[in-house]
């Protein structure tokens, strides 16, 4: 019985993998390219050597944090579309940081960097969870709001205080407060996987931890099924909400963090918001919110994106042929209906029997 | 520059970057109204956008000056036809509306972006088109004195049918009997069943709305501000709009209004430049301005918005 | 003999393996007034979901007048004149009652509703059948019983000639409920054809000619009316004998245990509670009887701490409790057993133990320091699984799987066992079955027994007279009058909640 529901929990994500597989290998074979071809290429691309499997690992890094984010969020009942600010202001709180104490001892310059870069994270969406807890402010205005003033104060902060005259980019950081060290880099064979990876699975745990055995996430949870439930049995809501949107954007920060300390070393004016932001939201989609569930989704995710580079390197099929497998995916978990429909017939009524069995008489 | 120019200035810049807005703010009013939530709205307006880019390049030297106008239709059409895809998975499949509309917005840029390569030798954006919307100066009006100049002068002609979509639409919701059901199906769709309502069909109507407003919002945004197609092209307008239609508590003309305010907030920084006591502020404060006004006048004075009582849930029929 | 307007033949509905209608069959001629009794889960709501289009019979024939049917949705119901009005109402609360009447039937001109016909048409029939309503209100901002008007109009206005009324009396007033009675009679001497779903007894007796009892997805028996005791209805929709009477022992009433002093309190921008004072004492349970809306709700709301208290005192044993948060007042000593068992009461998908846990997650020995005990949690829910008689598979089962009653269950278990000094009940047996009923007011009597207080919210005089040992009546945010429950009838009740003097 537990085998059997632990089964159709995976069913539903592997099939809807295949099934965007599927959709693109007929979108390729439509206008002439070869899928079998392509889709070896992205294999190899993203998991053929270490160097490609490296690169997987740290472009999921971020993925995972921002997607944790957004599940936090989500659970207490809040949809927060602010990731990419969120993960934006902590990416430049881990520069400004690294760059103003520099002279600091290695490990209270990275540490340091890395919690400037979550408050910083966790600032912005504070402004939000403060403001729909207090005045009752719809959070996806006042995010969606958020992410482009972080976007325009980043670029000017970027452009006027730590960028040298006429450039675009501040200088890198020390080599010091870099997360990605040489030993790293010799064995995946010069790739830019750091050890912010680690960092991200350690959250990944803190997170499960905090949802399933802590009193606070116990009244997240709470709040975000029911909160008029939560008032009367007097949990402190309003206080949940900021907490819960704090996290979430503590965890977008650090997610911005790693990639600035890991990743680029420094921060640059952009002209769009950071599309990791919102793929973390698609990755927490995928795997339905729960935490260890986002580590393979942000997996497959990366997987597909570092893959689908090689796909246009190695043939002229447009490498966005990727980006439409994991929308697909997405779809099709997002109307697994049709497949508990089809696999209840199988499983379903081995479960009705017991659920019959027990019930109230 | 004459105080009456530089009004003039801030008045079609602002309906300019009103008129995508405007479009795509009634579309998620439509399906929010009847029940199904749309985060999807920027994934509607990049495959109007794109489509109407497409017929514009293609059919440009056919229909010359009308082409702008054809290429919004166009865009109407494909985006009416993407947003089946969330209607399908939100009121046929049961889907989760923000998983259903987080897909389209992921979705929409892959494929345009893709098709984009193969119709232009794998380049990842589109020509410029020729055959753009330009100003509009209505006859007659601007004889107007003084408001004759800085109303209908050089302004946006696309703009002022956004306004007057807006007014129909209300009509529509709240004068037409389809509007009343349509409406019913996004309160309380058991009530509209005992009735005979058929839920399904009206949510359908309701989010097919949306996606062609939603792409001729796009369209509009290509054929007279971006004037060709890049992944860049729609970058959080989808966004903006729908917090326009939040702003405006669901109501076509709150959303119409909320989308003219973004409209301006957006032609700030534009402006600042012109005129004379703005133009030593740094333009970092034009450019966080309208996003930070949003934000105090949504604290100060709206409180909290109620969306459509069963928006976002799914309906199930009892057996 | 009038003729058969509805003959329901052997009609089986089946949900899964369960049949919650077995053979069932019954007709309903012109004019008649047809009661339908069963408890809570016997079937009836699932026979007339097949009569008004929602439902489709598994097996068996539906003939209206005359005419073998196959109805596919409501609007087929709706074309053979059958209207349904809903026990829940189907009612859009952001809508006009004018619009919530039309919709679906919007009389147009050039292209757009014409409201003025509507709002002629409906008067006409309004002055017919002497229905109250306001066009233009919006139906969040009406009464129950209006609401109920507007449902039974809804039908009217589509020309239907066959109503069914599922449960309409649940939550009006006796005053409400005379008048519906009589809207009732005079549908019927209009020709029309009513069935009347409902498990009281007395209106059965009052208004109906014919009875029909099912149970357990049965026919029992159809009975006549006027030939048939109320207890031998009773036990038919039973199955067996009920004990009416409760077990409740003497009790001197000792100190005062709990007490409100000039109590104001404000909803909406309007005074809800104004200048109100009580007493409960120890080993009394004081009930609270009053039409819905007269404030009943906001005064459990600013005892329990969820609704600010603009002024006046509240004293539990002694010491002020008002000013305080929810969880302060809880651990003070006041228990509540909220209206709303399935949104405010529990969180339904969380597993029965979490939701045990709900008012006490947060104390030792079930957290530690921020961390929660699970293992603790779910011994002592399956602790009170046990003493509660909760009907589950186990402790980690969720609690919006389970059926209305054990819901309320595990309210009731969570409640008792944080042994309060005030047990505040509001409605706390509002759609469950008749077991569970019994049990709950068991539990509710051992508290008082125990020599605790126990206030007693309720909409169900029966309730109320049967339970408490002292009852007050609560009439425009004031208590208007006190009553002793023995020698008190439920129509001198009545009036006082309707904010009559009784007249000496």
């Amino acid at each position: 019985m537990l085998h059997s529901r632990s089964m159709k929990g995976l069913a539903v994500p592997l099939i809807s993998i295949a099934a965007g597989f599927i959709i693109g290998a007929v979108l390729m074979l439509i206008f002439g390219y070869d899928p079998i071809q392509n889709y070896q290429n992205l294999l190899i691309g993203s998991l053929g050597d270490v160097y490609s499997i490296g690169e997987t690992l740290r472009n999921m890094t971020p993925l995972i944090l921002t997607a944790l984010g957004f599940a936090v969020s989500s659970k207490a009942g809040f949809f927060n579309i602010g990731g990419p600010g969120q993960y934006l202001m902590g990416w430049f709180g881990s520069i400004v940081f690294a760059l103003s104490f520099s002279n600091l001892p290695t490990w209270f310059l990275i540490v340091g960097s890395l919690m400037c870069g979550a408050f910083f994270g966790g600032i912005w969406s504070f402004i939000a969870g403060f403001l729909r807890a207090y005045f009752g402010t719809s959070e996806v205005i006042t995010t969606i709001m958020l992410n482009y003033i972080a976007l325009y104060f980043v670029n000017f902060a970027v452009k006027n205080w730590l960028a040298s005259k006429g450039s675009d980019s501040s200088p890198n950081i020390a080599k010091r407060a870099s997360l990605n060290t040489e030993f790293l880099q010799k064995l995946t064979n010069n790739s830019t996987f750091n050890w912010g990876f680690f960092i991200a699975l350690i959250m990944v745990v803190v997170i499960w931890i905090y949802f399933n055995k802590t009193r606070s996430g116990f009244e997240v949870r709470s709040v975000g099924l029911n909160e008029a439930a939560s008032l009367y049995a007097g949990i402190n809501v309003k206080r949940t909400i900021v907490v819960a949107m704090l996290v979430s954007g503590l965890l977008a920060g650090v997610g911005g963090a790693i990639d600035g300390l890991g990743n680029f070393q420094n921060i640059s004016v952009s002209n769009n918001l950071p599309s990791v932001g919102f793929n973390g939201m698609a990755v927490a989609l995928l795997a339905a919110e729960n935490p260890i569930g986002i580590i393979f989704a942000a997996l497959l995710f990366s997987a597909l994106q570092i893959g689908g580079l090689s796909i246009s390197v190695y043939s002229n099929t447009p490498s966005e042929i990727v980006d439409i497998v994991i929308a697909s995916i997405i779809f099709f978990v997002g109307i697994k209906y049709i497949f508990k429909v089809a696999l209840a017939r199988n499983w379903g009524k081995r479960r009705r029997k017991t659920t019959n069995g027990g019930a109230d008489k | 520059m004459s105080l009456s120019t530089i009004l003039m200035t801030v008045f079609s810049t602002t309906l300019i970057y009103a008129a995508p807005l405007i479009f795509t703010a009634l579309g998620g009013t439509f399906s929010e109204r009847s029940g199904v939530v749309n985060v999807g709205l920027e994934g509607m307006m990049i495959v109007g956008a794109f489509s109407s880019t497409v017929f514009n390049l293609s059919f440009g030297n056919v229909f010359g000056a009308g082409t702008p106008w054809l290429s919004l239709l166009v865009g109407g059409i494909f985006g009416l036809l993407f947003s089946l895809l969330h209607a399908v998975a939100t009121v046929t499949y049961r889907a989760d509306h923000i998983i259903s509309g987080t897909v389209l917005n992921l979705m929409a840029p892959a494929l345009c972006v893709f098709l984009t390569r193969i119709f232009y030798n794998g380049k990842g954006q589109t020509p410029v088109i020729d055959q753009s919307m330009g100003n509009f100066t209505f006859p007659g009006l601007t004889n107007i004195p003084l408001l004759g100049k800085i109303l209908f002068t050089r302004t946006s002609l696309i703009a002022y049918l956004a306004i007057l979509v807006g007014g129909a639409s209300w009509f529509f919701l709240y004068r037409t009997n389809i509007g009343l059901r349509l409406r019913s199906v996004g309160e309380n769709p058991t009530a509209a069943d005992t009735l005979g309502i058929n839920v399904a069909k009206y949510r359908y109507m309701g989010v097919l709305i949306s996606g062609a407003l939603g792409g001729i919002g796009g369209a509009v945004m290509a054929q007279s501000i971006t004037l060709n197609f890049s992944a860049s092209t729609i970058s959080g307008q989808g966004f903006m709009a729908l917090a326009a239609m939040i702003f405006g508590k669901w109501n076509p003309m709150g959303a119409t209004g909320a989308a003219v305010f973004f409209g301006l907030a957006q032609s700030l920084p534009i402006i600042g430049g012109y005129i004379p006591i703005l133009s030593h502020v740094d333009s970092v404060w034009f450019q966080i301005a309208p996003y930070a006004i949003t934000i105090v006048v949504l604290v100060v004075f709206l409180g909290k918005a109620v969306a459509p009582a069963a928006d976002g849930q799914n309906y199930i029929k009892g057996k | 003999m009038e003729k058969d307007v509805v003959q329901m033949k052997n009609i089986t509905k089946k949900f899964g393996n369960y049949k919650a209608n077995d053979d069932i069959s019954l007709e309903l001629k012109q004019g008649e007034i047809l009661a339908l009794l069963g408890e809570n889960g016997a079937g009836k709501s699932t026979l007339m979901g097949m009569l008004s289009g929602l439902l489709k019979p598994t097996s068996g024939e539906i003939v209206i007048n005359g005419k073998s049917v196959k109805m596919e949705n409501p609007r087929d119901a709706k074309t053979l004149g059958i209207g349904m009005v809903h026990q829940h109402f189907m009612l859009i609360p952001a809508f006009s009652v004018l619009e919530n009447i039309i919709l679906g039937d919007e009389p147009l001109k050039a292209g757009h509703i014409n409201y003025k016909q509507a709002a002629k048409d409906i008067a006409l029939l309004a002055g017919k059948y002497h229905l109250k309503i306001d066009l233009s209100a919006k139906v969040a901002d009406i009464t129950v019983g209006m609401q109920q008007r507007v449902e039974i109009m809804k039908a009217l206005y589509r020309k239907a000639n066959i109503f069914i009324f599922d449960e309409p009396t649940a939550a009006l007033t006796p005053q409400e409920i005379d008048q519906l009675m009589k809207i009732m009679r005079a549908l019927s001497d209009e020709g029309k054809s009513i069935v009347f779903i409902t498990h009281k007894l007395k209106e059965i007796k009052e208004v109906a000619d014919r009875c029909v009892v099912i149970r357990m997805g049965k026919v029992i028996d159809s009975v006549k009316v006027a030939e048939t005791r109320e207890e031998a209805l009773a036990e038919m929709m039973v199955g067996h004998k009920i004990n009416f009477a409760v077990d409740k022992k003497e009790t001197n009433k000792k100190e005062t245990i709990f007490k409100i002093d000039k109590l104001n309190v404000e909803a909406h921008g309007q005074l809800k509670i104004k200048n109100l004072d009580l007493t409960v004492h120890s080993g009394e349970i004081v009930g609270v009887a009053g039409v819905d809306g007269n404030g009943q709700s906001e005064l459990i709301e600013a005892i329990t701490g969820l609704r600010k208290i603009k002024t006046g005192i509240v004293v539990l044993n002694g010491k002020k409790i008002q000013h305080q948060s929810a969880r302060k007042i809880a651990e003070a000593g006041v228990g509540c057993i909220p209206e709303d068992r399935q949104n405010v009461g529990l969180i339904l998908p969380l597993t029965i133990s979490e939701n045990l846990v709900l008012k006490s997650y947060y104390k030792k020995p079930v957290s530690n320091k921020g961390f929660l005990n699970y293992k603790k949690i779910n011994e002592d829910g399956r602790q009170l699984i046990k003493n509660f008689d909760i009907r589950s598979q186990s402790e980690k089962e969720l609690v919006g799987d389970l059926s209305g009653g054990n819901q309320q269950k595990v309210i009731v278990a969570r409640e008792i066992s944080a042994q309060p000094e005030l047990l505040i009940a509001a409605n706390p047996t509002r759609g469950v079955d008749i077991g569970a009923i019994e049990y709950i007011h068991e539990k509710i009597i051992e508290q008082r027994n125990a020599g605790r207080g126990v206030l007693l919210v309720s909409f169900e005089l029966e309730e109320i007279l049967k339970l408490s040992d002292r009852v007050v009546v609560m009439h425009e945010g004031q208590i208007v009058g006190e009553i002793d429950p023995r020698d008190t009838s439920s129509e001198e009740l009545g009036m006082l909640m309707a904010g009559k003097q009784l007249a000496e």
